[in-house]
């Protein structure tokens, strides 16, 4: 589990987060969503550790990731896994390479069990016979199925997923909210994904946060955002006039 | 930045890896234009000699000796690193500043992997170690290029460039040192400098631009600079 309390984080006279406390639980997918600018990114930025808070602590499993030293910090991090907006595949080694990067960094297995290791979390992720492949030779929907065998390759206990659909067609996008919430639910793992995309969000959502002008403005599971009467989560998530009216609609029966 | 680059890495087997790797990429990758240019500096700084010896008090061999010394003292050393600043400076600064932003060292920072010693640590110990041996390269080559150069005009003959060459040779050996120790501190500049601009680039592929042009000419900067101290230093 991960416990977050108070956080606040401001860049020079710029406040981005304020006040911002958190649970997200074990096994389930839990979202961070709010508009373009709102803080989604600096505030899992800060959980991870990418950025300083400057107040509030960070707690993986009991353990106050924001007191640690950088020594301590790098044992917290080998359990977490995360996938970026961009993928951030290492674009100088080829798709297996990349998968087998952080095994090659932190595990004691021979060639074999890696190899063995790296087929295994490109299967789970639908990705056969493109070992030899570099990222730029790859679509992008294929490569954030990379990152994510990427993210898996360690047994993660933690996945942050940095808007994971941003740049993919519907059909894709799905595929990828399933994978991660598959993933989640079979390895038992705290996932935290940041998305503004509407269909993340009824289809994977265990609980959600909304972020709005870097404050929590609310949360709740995907069931009570769609009957919920916060004017803001209801403009976010009904930003259409069609999808007001299917609101409406939802709502009446 | 530079203590992280000290810290042991994470896996010995990697580090080696890697900094073979760098050795090729950073080192022998530049052999070539470094020969080519050497021969035809060397060509270039005996004919300029030749052409400008106007006293007939002036002993020919002077040729040879004042090739092998403006070699062995500047050219070699100074000018190869500048042009070395130019080519592996702006290499690792884009390298690396385009890792930053399309957040390839963030994915290594949330992997426990100190990026700072993973990605620059290699290229700084490989230049620093290996570019000395660039350098020897170069001076031979200049030294060649000057000979080829006299003898294929009719300048000089090659006994008398050889003499030239070897002149003074008890007195002046010393200068090689001088001239390596330049370049293993022109080398950790060279390397240092452009991994601290790629590292901190921040925006987009223009920044990665700027980063990289920011880098070269602050290594140049570095260099004219260490230049002259390790000169005041060591030589005066």
């Amino acid at each position: 589990m991960i416990k977050i309390e108070n956080i606040s984080k401001s860049f020079g006279d710029i406040d981005v987060l304020f006040d911002i406390n958190a649970n997200f639980k074990e096994g389930e997918v839990s979202l961070i969503i709010g508009g373009s600018g709102s803080g989604k990114s600096v505030l899992t930025k800060c959980i991870v550790g990418l950025h300083e808070v400057d107040t509030g602590t960070v707690l993986f499993n009991g353990r106050n990731f924001t007191k640690m030293n950088r020594k301590e910090r790098i044992e917290v991090r080998k359990e977490i896994g995360m996938l970026f907006q961009a993928s951030a595949l290492f674009d100088s080694m080829t798709v297996e390479e990349n998968v087998k990067f952080p095994l090659k960094m932190f595990s004691d297995m021979s060639e074999e069990e890696m190899i063995e290791r790296v087929n295994f979390c490109l299967k789970r992720v639908n990705i056969i016979d493109k070992n030899g492949l570099y990222p730029a030779e790859c679509s992008g929907g294929m490569q954030k199925r990379i990152a994510i065998a990427r993210a898996i390759a360690m047994n993660p206990k933690y996945l942050f997923c940095d808007e994971p659909n941003s740049g993919l067609d519907p059909q894709t996008a799905i595929v990828i909210d399933n994978l991660i919430r598959e993933i989640t639910y079979e390895y038992n793992m705290t996932t935290v994904v940041i998305t503004h995309d509407m269909n993340s969000v009824m289809e994977i959502g265990d609980y959600i946060i909304f972020i709005n002008q870097g404050k929590k403005w609310w949360e709740g599971t995907r069931e009570e955002i769609i009957t919920t009467d916060n004017k803001e989560v209801a403009n976010f998530v009904y930003a259409s006039e069609f999808m007001q009216s299917l609101r409406d609609k939802l709502i009446n029966n | 930045m530079i203590k992280s680059v000290f810290v042991r890495p994470e896996k010995l087997k990697v580090f080696r890896g890697l900094f073979f790797g760098e050795v090729n990429a950073i080192v022998i990758s530049s052999i070539p234009l470094v020969a080519f240019l050497s021969i035809f500096m060397g060509g270039v700084i005996s004919l300029q000699t030749a052409a400008n010896m106007g006293s007939p008090l002036l002993p020919e061999y002077t040729i040879g000796y004042i090739t092998r010394s403006s070699t062995i003292l500047e050219f070699s050393p100074t000018i190869i690193s500048l042009i070395l600043a130019g080519k592996v400076g702006s290499n690792i600064a884009s390298e690396i500043g385009t890792m930053r932003v399309t957040e390839q060292i963030d994915a290594l920072e949330i992997m426990g992997v100190n990026s700072i010693g993973y990605l620059m640590a290699p290229k700084i110990f490989s230049a620093t170690l290996f570019f000395p041996f660039i350098v020897i390269i170069s001076m031979v080559l200049c030294m060649v290029g000057g000979w080829v150069a006299g003898v294929q005009s009719g300048l000089y003959s090659t006994e008398t460039y050889l003499i030239g060459i070897r002149a003074f040779w008890y007195e002046d050996q010393w200068y090689v040192y001088y001239a390596l120790v330049k370049t293993v501190v022109f080398g950790f500049l060279i390397t240092s400098i452009a991994c601290y601009y790629g590292y901190y680039t921040k925006g987009g592929s223009l920044e990665v631009g700027r980063s990289s042009t920011a880098a070269v000419v602050a290594a140049s900067v570095a260099i004219l600079l260490a230049n002259y101290v390790l000169t005041q230093l060591i030589l005066v």
